[in-house]
């Protein structure tokens, strides 16, 4: 059997090229294992070999970022790894963020399943642990020995494509990804028995930390309406149609432009609507009643306002994770402030 | 208020001359049940077929679920929809006939109508995958309009489970359970040592095929209300709505209300369970307010020590549930919240529509978003053309054999947001 091959990251001081005054060293590739690499080789054992390790500064990296990613992508990509491994990092801040920053980059670009590790107060861990497994270390390289064996079992569970189970069970730090499993008794019965706790005041575990959330504040008054640019957009879910751009019904992952131009008003035969979480008859018979177009040309005409973008942005709201919506937001955001530089947005929900 | 609830162990639906229950099986006659659904002139046709668990067939577009029940002393069955209203229902003796169930099938309403497979990956997710099913195939007139559509399909579902019902009036049921809610000051003194609990039960009412019936009140009409929980066993709450599938408390969810069955059987160990606050999930504001404000007065009234609450639906309805929480927990009254959640396909987004501070326990009933292949079925009761555009599918998402992807959202009831089932979500 071929052996799988790995690449290994590590930094200018685990390489043993220098510290702080090396910390501008460029990307470079040793076929051999150095430092943590040559601790991690012995336990992997004979069905794994080390192909390359990728040394970089810590500096460099951070400085050059776009170009270094680059730069170590070429490196990676040349060996085609089974897994990619970087670190570990323990509580090195500029390394664990060049960890998980190449860590992401390889997975997303090449494909290759990739693992770090660092301590958890590591500002690496907080900005990639939604995109990268990072195996739980102490704050110093002392407690090499006891993350080995974790990255280990996670590298070879990577190479044979088997499932990489909780973060209790791996000892990474959780992701926050929701994953369903069957718990051994219903939701309403294991609810009892946490209001029982909870009421004796004993200690009980939630299955769901409540997120914070982003509260996004309300833009200031506009100044001067009567000669004010305003677009719409929407989550109503108002498509040309025939549905185009294939918009879901439910959990959108995208949204679509269309033009308003030259129309006085929403028609049934021009627009419908593909939401999935209301009542569509009555906007279906009338699409103004999401995209109030009808009314907006009459005040446009009558000076109420300065002028209407002749187009809308449109989504559908319902069941749509936040992680979308954000997104849509700012690209929607960018074009109507970049492109357009509209003075309001009127955003009719459903 | 005290019910004798009778189990009669259903094993199979066969069609036969006459309507009857015999040795564990339900004979149902064809005609009678098809002519009772078209006495409605809104329907113009009307079809039955049996579905068997371990059948490769998928039932599709789905809008409700429902027991066949009879009352065979005190009361009438699904009061203020096919019963009177009064003598109230949770009192007397019922039969219910267990492991089988009506499901009424037919073009899709909105989009939230949602399929079950008898087998397959998709049957470890759905409950009625594990029930011997009488799908009752509705053809609505041509041109019908939405509203009235799903009104006849719902009272079509109602009526067809009370006529089989009635076949398990004069059977001796295998297994016959008293459930009891004393008034308010008895039910107090009975257990004094015990936690006082109740159940905040949160209505579906949005509105626009987003409805529920309470003794025939839509839901989104009322203020809430105490409720004895023997009531709901005997159909005082009827599901009329077309939510996302997954989240569908259908009318058999109802009568097999999990937070209800589950306080029964910790009663008089470690809760006192008090009875339950029936309240709505209303769009406007003014009534979100109000009614959390009027869940809290009475959950403070009743001195309730803790409480459980439940929701049908996400997004909007997130909103009332933490308003809920935090109006609750602010009267002094320990909060567990049970509902699913929708992080997006990648489960790393926020999996609630809103927060609180004060919701520190929560149930979760699993992540709907994560998708799930669905193998082609031998045989499929009603029809496929929907499934695209069903809540969970998306455009492309059927394979030419019939086979598709899509999330979990489209099973009926596969992370139903009142702990019923055992899915969860963990972090990862």
């Amino acid at each position: 059997m071929a052996k799988y091959k790995i690449v290994h990251y590590i930094n200018q001081f685990f390489a043993g090229i220098g510290g702080e005054e090396k910390a501008d060293y460029k990307p470079e590739v040793r076929e051999e294992a150095l430092g943590p690499g040559t601790a991690l080789v012995d336990a992997l054992g004979e069905d794994f070999e080390l192909a390359a390790t990728i040394i970089c500064g810590d500096n460099y990296f951070g400085e050059n970022l776009d170009e270094a990613t680059d730069t170590i992508i070429e490196m990676v990509k040349k060996y085609e790894p089974d897994v990619f491994v970087a670190g570990p990092a323990f509580n090195a801040g500029r390394y664990g963020v060049a960890c998980g920053t190449i860590c992401k980059a390889v997975e997303e670009r090449l494909g290759i399943p990739v693992v770090t590790a660092a301590y958890e107060e590591n500002p690496g861990v907080d900005m990639f642990r939604k995109d990268v497994i990072i195996v739980k270390t102490g704050d110093s390289a002392a407690t090499m020995r006891k993350v080995l064996p974790y990255m280990v079992n996670i590298i070879k569970k990577m190479a044979a494509g088997e499932e990489i189970l909780g973060p209790e069970e791996e000892n990474y730090h959780e992701r926050g990804i929701r994953v369903n499993y069957f718990a051994k008794e219903r939701g309403s019965e294991r609810a009892i028995q946490m209001l029982v706790k909870k009421m004796k005041g004993e200690p009980f575990e939630t299955d769901l930390p409540m997120p914070k959330f982003d509260r996004v504040p309300p833009a200031p008054a506009i100044k001067d309406i009567k000669h004010a640019k305003i677009a719409v957009v929407t989550s109503g879910g108002v498509v040309p149609v025939g549905n185009p751009d294939h918009i879901e019904s439910s959990n959108a992952t995208k949204f679509g432009i269309y033009s308003i131009e030259d129309m006085d008003e929403m028609t049934p035969d021009k627009f419908t609507t593909i939401h999935g979480g209301y009542d569509r008859q009555f906007v279906m018979e009338n699409p103004n009643l999401v995209v109030p177009l009808d009314v907006l040309r009459e005040m446009e005409k009558d000076g109420e306002f300065g002028e209407l973008v002749n187009f809308f942005c449109t989504t559908t709201g319902t069941g749509t994770a936040t992680g979308s919506a954000a997104k849509f937001g700012d690209e929607i955001g960018k074009i109507l402030t970049e492109k357009e530089h509209v003075d309001g947005v009127i955003l009719v929900s459903t | 208020m005290k019910l004798e609830l009778g189990k009669i162990k259903i094993n199979d639906i066969q069609f036969a001359e006459k309507t009857y229950v015999k040795d564990h099986v339900l004979y149902v006659n064809k005609e009678e049940v098809e002519a009772l659904v078209l006495e409605d002139d809104k329907l113009l046709g009307c079809s039955l077929d049996i579905a068997r668990p371990g059948d490769k067939t998928r039932i599709t577009p789905v809008k409700d679920v429902i027991e066949p029940r009879v009352k065979v002393k005190g009361g009438e069955i699904f009061p203020g929809m096919i019963g009177k209203v009064t003598p109230p229902a949770g009192e007397g003796r019922t039969h219910a006939l267990d492991g089988c169930c009506v499901v009424t099938v037919g073009r899709i309403v909105g989009f939230q109508e949602g399929v079950i497979d008898m087998s397959g990956p998709a049957a470890d997710y759905c409950p009625f995958s594990k029930t011997v099913n009488l799908c009752v195939v509705i053809e609505p007139k041509e041109g019908l309009e939405t509203h009235v559509y799903e009104k006849a399909g719902r009272m079509a579902g109602l009526k067809v489970a009370a006529y089989l019902g009635e076949a398990g009036r004069d059977i001796e049921p295998d297994t016959l359970e008293t459930f009891e809610t004393k008034p308010i000051f008895e039910q107090a003194q009975m257990y004094p040592d015990l936690p006082k609990v109740g159940y905040v039960h949160m209505l579906q009412s949005q509105g626009l095929l987003h409805d529920t019936y309470y003794y025939g009140v839509d839901a989104k009409q009322f203020v809430p209300t105490f409720m004895y929980p023997t009531e709901i066993m005997d159909g005082a709450i009827v599901s009329g709505n077309c939510v996302a599938p997954c989240d569908k408390v259908t009318t058999y969810h109802h009568f097999h209300n999990p937070v209800i069955e589950d306080c029964y059987k910790h009663h008089g160990k470690d809760i006192n369970f008090m009875g339950v606050i029936l309240t709505n999930e209303n769009v406007f504001l003014a009534d979100k307010e109000r009614h959390s404000d009027m869940v809290a007065k009475l959950a403070e009234w009743m001195g309730l020590d803790g409480v459980l609450i439940t929701e049908e639906g996400y997004g909007n309805p997130d909103t009332d549930l933490m308003m809920n929480c935090r109006k609750v927990e602010q009267k002094g009254v320990k909060v567990v919240l049970i509902t699913d959640e929708f992080p997006g396909k990648d489960g790393k987004s926020q999996s609630l529509a809103d927060t609180c501070d004060e919701a520190t326990a929560l149930a979760s009933c699993g992540q709907g978003n994560a998708t799930l292949h669905f193998p082609a079925m031998d045989k499929v009761i009603g029809t496929m053309d929907y499934i695209e555009s069903q809540i969970g599918g998306w455009a492309g998402c059927v394979n030419e054999d019939g086979s598709f992807e899509a999330e979990l959202q489209i099973i009926i009831a596969s992370t139903i947001a009142n702990g019923f089932n055992c899915l969860a979500a963990k972090g990862y």
